[in-house]
């Protein structure tokens, strides 16, 4: 369907008169039976190679093919000499690279040697003394004959009417909508076997009141004393790497004993920091901590990453993957970056003993927004 | 058979009476023979070895990408037989003395065992993984070959969207691959995508629990991940891939223009035996670069990470580079994006630089081909390539969306650069962020403006021809610079292209006064048309040439500047 | 499992065995050396050596810390931040500080000798007492568990750190230093004082067997063994890409233009 007639914009400049060609470029045509366009010179005069003309090139091409062909076979031999005759264990020092691998290098290097000869001499080989005369070859309209695409809906049109589709078009109607509808048995099976659904888990942390804070991944308690000014603990539930309640989470989970340890970890990691009590702006972070230490959820609002990195002078928490940023004195709001909601703070006070332990569990969603999270 | 000959010297033609076949080429008659008995594939086996095919170093991208895909799926299988894809937990007690007694998953020391306890395995890692990122820049560079050229018209935009499709699925069978050794990087990267498809309106935590069967991380993902990146995802791209290459031969392969080479025509070289050897040989020499690059450069040095631990997270934690440009817009993306009413939360913060941002760019580059003839009303075949001079806005199009595209890829690194360069990451995102909108605009508008320039001289040239260098004294006291004529190819090499004019807007209603039904989408298309091809410079013509030569070089003058005089004292030299 | 020693006991490796010995050696030595000056300055505080390191003081560090170290707008209190952040602080070259800057950088030569730095650190350790020099015994980081190390290094370390120490950025031009090479005394110091934006790690959050494993996972580090070849300053992939773009692609299309160019 070359159909060039509905291009009405993209006519060639017409030469007749004057006012064909742009006035910017300061010319002006001449009138006269110059053509409306320069006409295809066809194809440049061949130019000889070197090869083609000097039997002494020709020669040379040969060697250098042949040379690398060679080259090829030898760092195939080499390849297999290094794997018998060299240990995984040795490494050696290369200057620029450190110490490295004496078998994976050579086994590499004598493998692209291997592959390059090849590659190389077949190319050049192509190159210099395969003929290099350019062919031609015509193109044919992609579609098909106009007689050949009516045939193509005749014999589909006549399909039809041999089914009696038109006569009695309740079995399209029918047939059509099973079709449509057998895919969902199998689609059903897969979906609703691949997972749970999250119930509240999202909103729950292992996190409960009088839990001890431990270090990660000592799994020691803390003492209030400990914590001194401008230190951060990295800082577990007492009791995370316990057994899993229930075994395999399903729909009736509600609880962060039924999971994996790393499951109850990815939501229930904290960070622990001691401040000059009076930085605090917020009476309540002040409140929920203990003497100026503050515990707070490390799982980042924005995606989930682990913020890890405290600033012990200035008192921000910087999450490494996309640098939100969050205010330690400003109950962890958030300064910079991508999040938007504060890490939630765990209220914290200690036992008879002078540990650390949690007063209560989170009482908010830790970690990334979701939909139904308030 | 359509090869002809052409010209005074076309080696088809001087082959003259063929010599009686030799016994070698009898015996391998015979072998033939007992084929096509079987297959009747001689016709048209050789059919395809008399194809043609042009030669450009830009057409090898696409060989580049296929080889470098066949490369991963060779050392991938070999992969297989070692990596056990199982959350599992074991103690490490391998060679590798940096971990030893640590607990990690089987996929993580199966992982380290490859690298450290199979003889060369640390090697076919490493080819596996450097192969995968040459075959995603390829795709990448290959897409871009195509765009700037126009190669996505009509016949070819079928191949476009398969093509579009293949980078996007190449991306997340990289992404897969990436997250599957379950070190500490690659969890990081699971546990953002958990965090984003956590994001997606109503369905987000639903989704989330059925990707990772529950809770994340869970024990599912690992073998999840490992049978979408060995089966279904690779299934789905040698499937398109086989797809492409039959749209290529059937639609012939796309041309520069130049002498001698037409609409009608491929020029170039027959498969047997110029293209067979030089494409056979370039799959080696691919390969080669790939196992040179693995052999001396580590690539994901997992041993280095440590087991994942949603707990833990290492500075740099990025995604490999063809997922950067995602992760840098989730830098970029300011936190006041979400939103929360009514007991809902919606986290447009995350989900615009992920579960948006992928599907829209991917779209938008899939359907360019389509709006463009929509916009240009072409409906023709193409097969000559455009110069991307030539299509000025196409091509600052293109540029936009590459810088765009490159603000968030460098967003992706912007610690590293903060440290490397002694800058405030907070200043760098800052910077990014105004750049995302602005840098796009300033792309375009100078990219045009390169094109308009570069086809100017290019009309110059045509015109005047080539500067020689010699400065002629007139008899009369001028000075000029001698111009010597350009030859007819090279010539044809600046002139041959479209510079379509703009659609006429017409009054949208016909000869009764009724408003045409489609007013409103032809003004629009009018609108974007002159968008399009308002700044244009036509190619040269004959007469313009002609016209030149009689004007003289007045206006080329190097002494005077008064123009209206040299002009006017016309016939100094030159012809 | 096998050591990690047995690597080098290859005849192919024989040559480079010589560099790595001469270069081992001589890391060795430069790492223990001034240790041993440490080790001898640190107990033997005299009256004169305050004295001496009160006059350093005041010639070096008053102009910040005020006279008698009270600190002023310009520099912290230096009251019970003990020997370990002065021997840190000066021995890496940070103090003296030519000028204010976002974070004081790891500079070379270091100022001061030894001796000097042990009598400043007497000085500022009669102002107030705080964490003293480290007991070479884990600040050596020698009979660590490099595993361990390694897992400890992970929770506490890396995120600012980066997982090879290499370094990493902080908020607003702040960063965290790459830990390649450093003497083990230092970095027992700086997890002890928490130099600027690092927090303080004290003897009961890390004990001295948990700072002797990172200090033996960080000099196992330091041996820059790199199995699959170079390992483009371990940054992850972002250097990974950087070499790729910038010398692997090229490579690539150089290839592809040989092979599109018509032989001469």
């Amino acid at each position: 369907m070359n159909d060039n007639d509905n291009r009405p914009a993209h006519g060639h400049e017409s030469p007749s008169g004057g006012t064909a060609v742009s006035l910017e470029h300061g010319h002006v045509a001449g009138s006269g039976n110059v053509p409306d366009r320069f006409e295809n010179p066809g194809l440049p005069p061949h130019q000889p190679r070197h090869a083609d003309v000097d039997p002494k090139a020709a020669k040379r091409a040969e060697r250098q093919v042949l040379a690398l062909f060679t080259l090829s076979i030898l760092g195939t031999l080499g390849f297999v000499i290094a794997y018998f005759a060299i240990d995984i264990e040795a490494m050696t020092f290369f200057p620029f690279f450190g110490h490295v691998s004496v078998l994976h290098v050579l086994l590499g290097v004598t493998m692209a040697l291997s592959l390059l000869g090849i590659g190389l001499g077949a190319v050049h080989w192509a190159k210099t003394l395969m003929p290099d005369h350019e062919s031609i070859e015509e193109r044919h309209p992609i579609h098909a004959a106009p007689a050949d695409r009516e045939g193509f809906v005749d014999t589909l049109a006549d399909g039809g009417e041999k089914a009696q589709l038109g006569r009695r078009p309740m079995i399209g109607v029918l047939g059509g909508t099973a079709l449509g509808l057998f895919a969902v048995p199998p689609l059903l099976q897969v979906l609703g076997g691949l997972g749970p659904v999250p119930g509240s888990q999202l909103a729950e942390t292992f996190w409960k009141g009088g839990m001890r804070l431990v270090r990660d991944p000592e799994m020691t308690p803390i003492r209030a004393d400990e914590v001194t000014l401008g230190s951060v603990f990295h800082v577990l539930p007492e009791g995370i790497d316990g057994e899993t309640v229930h075994g395999r989470p399903d729909s009736e989970t509600r609880n962060d004993e039924d999971l994996g340890v790393l499951e109850r970890k990815a939501k229930a990691v904290v960070l622990l920091m001691r401040l000059d009590p009076s930085q605090f702006q917020s009476q309540k972070a002040r409140d929920w901590g203990y003497q100026g230490i503050v515990a707070y959820n490390k799982i980042c609002t924005h995606a989930g990453c682990p913020v890890g990195l405290y600033e012990q002078q200035t008192h921000h928490l910087l999450c490494p993957c996309h640098q939100s940023t969050f205010d330690v004195t400003q109950d962890c709001k958030v300064i910079f970056g991508p999040a938007k909601r504060p890490l939630p703070q765990l209220k914290i006070t200690v036992d008879d003993e002078g540990y650390l332990v949690s007063t209560q569990g989170f009482m908010e969603p830790v970690g990334p927004s979701y939909w139904e999270r308030s | 058979m359509s090869t002809t000959a052409h010209g005074e010297s076309a080696p088809v033609a001087d082959r003259g009476p063929r010599p009686a076949p030799s016994p070698a080429a009898k015996k391998i008659g015979g072998v033939l023979g007992w084929f096509d008995d079987r297959t009747g594939l001689a016709k048209p086996v050789r059919y395809l070895m008399h194809k043609v095919f042009p030669d450009h170093w830009s057409f090898m991208l696409g060989e580049v990408a296929m080889y470098s895909m066949v490369v991963a799926l060779l050392t991938g299988v070999f992969l297989t037989l070692w990596f056990i894809p199982s959350a599992g937990h074991v103690e490490y007690t391998g060679s590798y003395i940096g971990l030893n007694g640590i607990h990690m998953s089987e996929a993580y020391k199966s992982t380290l065992d490859i690298s450290f306890d199979v003889k060369g395995g640390l090697l076919i890692r490493q080819i596996h993984h450097w192969s995968a990122n040459f075959f995603i820049a390829a795709v990448g560079l290959h897409a871009c070959r195509i765009f700037f050229t126009g190669a996505f018209r009509k016949p070819r935009e079928i191949n476009w969207v398969i093509g579009t499709i293949l980078l996007l699925l190449a991306c997340i069978e990289g992404f897969a691959g990436y997250s599957l050794p379950d070190d500490l990087l690659s969890g990081t990267g699971i546990r953002v995508m958990e965090g984003f498809v956590q994001s997606a309106p109503i369905i987000g935590s639903y989704l989330a629990y059925f990707i990772f069967d529950g809770a994340f991380p869970g024990e599912a993902i690992i073998p999840r991940l490992y049978i979408a990146h060995v089966l279904l995802v690779p299934a789905i791209l040698v499937g398109l891939v086989a797809a492409h290459l039959v749209l290529v031969v059937v639609t012939k392969h796309t041309q520069y223009p130049g002498p001698g080479r037409t609409n009608e025509n491929v020029v170039g070289f027959p498969v047997m035996p110029v293209y067979a050897a030089k494409a056979g040989g370039f799959f080696f020499i691919v390969f080669g670069i790939i196992a040179l690059t693995s052999a001396l450069v580590t690539i994901n040095p997992v041993w280095m990470y440590g087991p994942y631990d949603p707990s833990l997270v290492t500075a740099d934690s990025q995604p490999d580079w063809y997922m950067g440009f995602a992760d840098g817009a989730l830098r970029l993306l300011p936190g006041w994006l979400e939103f929360s009413a009514l007991g809902y939360t919606l986290s447009l913060n995350l989900a615009l630089g992920s579960i948006v941002l992928l599907p829209v760019a991917f779209g938008l580059m899939g359907a360019y081909p389509f709006l463009e003839a929509w916009v240009t009303g072409d409906k023709r075949e193409h097969h000559l390539l455009d110069r991307p001079r030539n299509t000025p806005t196409r091509t600052a199009i293109g540029m936009a969306a590459i810088t765009c595209y490159l603000v968030m890829f460098l967003a992706a690194g912007n610690d590293l650069m903060a440290i490397k360069m002694g800058l405030s990451i907070n200043d760098i995102t800052r910077v990014l962020q105004v750049l995302f909108f602005l840098g796009p605009i300033i792309a375009f508008i100078v990219t045009k403006r390169i094109c308009l320039s570069l086809q100017r001289q290019d009309r110059e040239l045509a015109l005047h021809g080539r500067e020689s260098g010699r400065i002629v004294a007139t008899p009369d006291g001028r000075f000029y610079e001698a111009h010597e004529p350009i030859d007819k190819y090279t010539m044809w090499n600046l002139v041959d292209y479209d510079a379509p004019k703009p659609l006429e807007l017409t009054s949208g209603e016909d000869a009764r006064g009724v408003k045409s039904p489609t007013a409103k989408s032809e003004k629009r298309r009018a609108a974007w048309s002159r968008f399009y091809f308002s700044d244009r410079i036509p190619p040269v013509t004959p007469g313009e040439v002609a016209a030149a030569h009689h004007d003289g070089h007045g206006h080329e003058a190097i002494e005077g500047g008064h123009r209206e005089a040299v002009g006017s004292g016309s016939h100094s030299a030159g012809h | 499992m096998k050591a990690l020693a047995a690597r080098r006991r290859h005849p192919a490796a024989l040559i480079a065995l010589l560099v790595v010995g001469l270069i081992t050696v001589g890391g060795l030595f430069a790492v223990l050396s001034p240790m041993q000056r440490a080790q001898a300055g640190a107990p033997q505080v005299s009256a004169q050596d305050v004295e001496a390191g009160k006059k350093l003081f005041l010639a070096n560090c008053a102009t910040c810390h005020g006279a008698n170290g009270q600190g002023t707008k310009t520099g912290p209190s230096l009251a019970g931040v003990g020997a370990a952040s002065v021997d840190f602080q000066v021995g890496t070259g940070r103090m003296p500080l030519a000028a204010p800057g976002v974070q004081a950088q790891r500079t070379e030569p270091v100022y001061f000798n030894q001796t000097q730095i042990d009598q400043m650190a007497a000085y500022v350790t009669s102002l107030g007492p705080g964490p003293g020099i480290p007991d070479e015994k884990y600040a050596s980081g020698q009979g660590g568990n490099i595993a361990r190390g390694g897992e400890i290094f992970r929770v506490n370390c890396a995120m600012c750190h980066n997982f090879a120490g290499s370094g990493g950025a902080l908020t607003r031009g702040k960063y965290a230093p790459p830990l390649k090479d450093i003497e083990g005394k230092h970095i027992y110091e700086a997890m002890v004082t928490g130099p600027q934006s690092m927090p303080v790690f004290n003897e009961t959050n890390l004990d001295p067997e948990a700072k002797r494993d990172v200090i033996a996972y960080l000099h196992f580090l330091d041996k820059n063994e790199n199995p699959g070849g170079h390992a483009l300053g371990n940054f992850g992939p972002v250097g990974d890409g950087f070499f790729f773009w910038l010398i692997a692609i090229p490579v690539m299309l150089g290839a592809a233009v040989w092979l599109g160019k018509k032989a001469a």
